[in-house]
């Protein structure tokens, strides 16, 4: 099946401010692809230019086959959007406001469904205006899967969630992976990229850094750390060969007949991979 | 054709629940009406007060529903990224902003049966002579006054701004064009300036309509005027309109 969106050396400027410089990606039918970045990395940009609102410099790119700089009809009956800040109506109800978006495509999921889905319910006839900031956020969403979207461009859906309310939201993502659903989402969060996407594209000053799995991504660096502390003073090893420089240490450390206090092996987090490829050094290496 | 309907109803429904769109917008002329209908005497310039005063509530109307109207809530949906939402989806943009428009008309045409029926009823007011021409300038008064909304719409940036500058354009506009009384005392200065507004020469085509029984065009010049300055509106915003919000 060809993938449903193609991206290749995409180039978007904002007067001299390069917001992406030739970025190049695919994300298969199916499949949650997460776009992962420090502010201003180009994510926004990105997205929106896959949603028809911005024009590209450079580039090409393909949206369930179609180009989205034309933006055509076709294309959004196809597509559900999220969009980073958008206020929908106050004075309609929850239900309404689906009703009122579900009479815009040709073929409609059922209101209530998505309702149900979105976990909104109990707030079927209230006030959009009555409802909370995570509550409006799952509106956004509700509205954006009313068209029975084959895709659906998330960007920050969980932003300004507390934690329970994100991993409800979690649930309603992989809800709807299980249905078919293909996603495009954007974060800054690494645990919700490592949580929800299938595959995570690392994005740094408008390029991306890294692309793969989230535990590719991890197991890409092959380093390990070995912490101590000696004299009250913490060191960390960083090595490719763990079991030898571990050998090492410790026979050094036997010979000399002092302890290792506090030693410790382990493989760097994503945490630790994201925030070395954004650029910022996420402790004193070795 | 059904969309079209679609969002009509939902544009209907939206305007009614908002109470201060509902009265600043739909009340408040009928007020004022009422009001200046008891302050005044039985005469202006020789024509009875109850005539002249709806006729220029009725212009008033116009601008407030049209002009007004429309400028608030395409700016206020614009900057609350309501309008950059609706692009994603595949309703159509004109059909869109016809369907705001034809909400519009209905809600002005509601205001014109209720002005003629608190005049008729409450004043004794008389009806227009010529009923489609009546009707003819309901219509005119909707598209000429929605294209100046629309084109103010394109230039204030906030949703802040827009109540404000629309209330600032509004009321003096309606006093120098007569809306509220006579204006033949006023100072020459004054009077050159409602010699350019729209509003004047609306006026003037509602009362040939409304008390002579003219046709809608039996002041060419009037009619250019009033035209024109709605194509003006949308010239603006056919060049400055935006679907994203201006701020942030
Ligand atoms: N409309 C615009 N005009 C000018 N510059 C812009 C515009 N939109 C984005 N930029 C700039 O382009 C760069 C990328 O912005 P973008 O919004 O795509 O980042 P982002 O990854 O979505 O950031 P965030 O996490 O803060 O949402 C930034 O430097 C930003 O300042
Ligand atoms: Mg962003």
């Amino acid at each position: 099946m060809a993938p449903a969106i193609v991206v290749s050396d995409l180039r978007k400027s904002y007067g001299r401010i390069e917001a992406l410089r030739g970025i190049s990606f695919e994300v298969a039918v199916g499949e949650v692809f997460g776009l992962l970045g420090p502010n201003g990395a180009g994510k926004t940009t990105t997205v929106e230019i896959l949603e028809g609102y911005r024009a590209r410099d450079g580039g090409t790119a393909s949206v369930l086959g179609h180009d989205p700089g034309t933006s055509p009809k076709a294309l959004r009956e196809r597509i559900g959007v999220v969009l980073q800040q958008s206020e929908p109506s106050p004075l309609l109800t929850v239900r309404e406001t689906h009703r009122l978006f579900a009479g815009y495509y040709s073929s409609p999921r059922d209101v209530d469904e998505v309702i149900a889905l979105v976990g909104l319910t109990e707030k079927r006839d209230a006030r959009v205006k009555s409802l909370s900031g995570g509550q409006k956020r799952r509106l956004d969403l509700g509205v954006a899967l009313v068209g029975n979207p084959e895709l659906v461009f998330l960007d920050e859906p969980t932003t300004g969630f507390d934690p329970a309310a994100r991993r409800a939201a979690w649930n309603m993502i992989r809800a709807l992976r299980s249905l078919g659903t293909t996603i495009l989402l954007t974060t800054h969060y690494l645990d919700e990229a490592q949580q929800l996407a299938d595959r995570v594209a690392v994005l740094r000053d408008g390029e991306i850094v890294r692309e793969g799995t989230p535990s590719e991504l991890i197991g890409d660096s092959g380093v390990t750390q070995i912490r101590y502390r000696r004299d009250g003073e913490s060191v960390v090893v960083e090595t490719t060969e763990p079991t030898r420089a571990l050998s090492e240490l410790t026979t050094a450390a036997l010979d000399a007949g002092h302890e290792l206090e506090h030693l410790e092996v382990r493989r760097p987090t994503l945490e630790d991979v994201y925030l070395e490829l954004v650029g910022e050094e996420p402790e004193t290496l070795e | 054709m059904t969309v079209l309907v679609h969002q009509l109803r939902f544009e209907q429904m939206t305007f009614w629940r908002s109470r201060e769109a509902a009265v600043f917008i739909f009340v408040f002329p009928l007020l004022l009406y009422a009001l200046l209908g008891s302050v005044y005497g039985d005469e202006i310039d020789g024509i009875p007060a109850e005539d002249v005063l709806l006729v220029g509530l009725f212009g008033y109307g116009a601008a407030t529903t049209a002009f007004g109207g429309l400028a608030i809530t395409l700016v206020i949906r614009r900057e609350a990224g309501a309008l950059k939402r609706l692009r994603a989806t595949p309703l159509p943009p004109p059909v869109y902003l016809l369907a705001v428009l034809l909400s519009t008309l209905t809600t002005f045409a509601l205001q014109s049966v209720a002005l003629l029926a608190l005049g008729g009823l409450g004043f004794g007011a008389s009806m227009p002579r010529n009923w489609l021409g009546f009707a003819g300038a309901v219509v005119l008064g909707v598209a000429s006054f929605a294209g100046l909304g629309f084109g103010a719409a394109s230039l204030i940036r906030s949703a802040e701004g827009v109540s404000a500058v629309v209330n600032v354009v509004i009321l003096p506009m309606a006093f120098l064009s007569g809306s509220f009384g006579p204006t033949t005392d006023f100072p020459a200065a004054l009077q050159a300036i409602a010699d350019v507004l729209p509003l004047t020469y609306f006026l003037d085509i509602v009362y040939g309509v409304y008390l002579g029984g003219d046709s809608l065009s039996a002041d060419p010049k009037a009619l250019a005027i009033v035209i024109a300055w709605g194509l003006a509106g949308l010239v603006v915003a056919l060049r400055r309109f935006g679907w994203t919000p201006r701020e942030r």
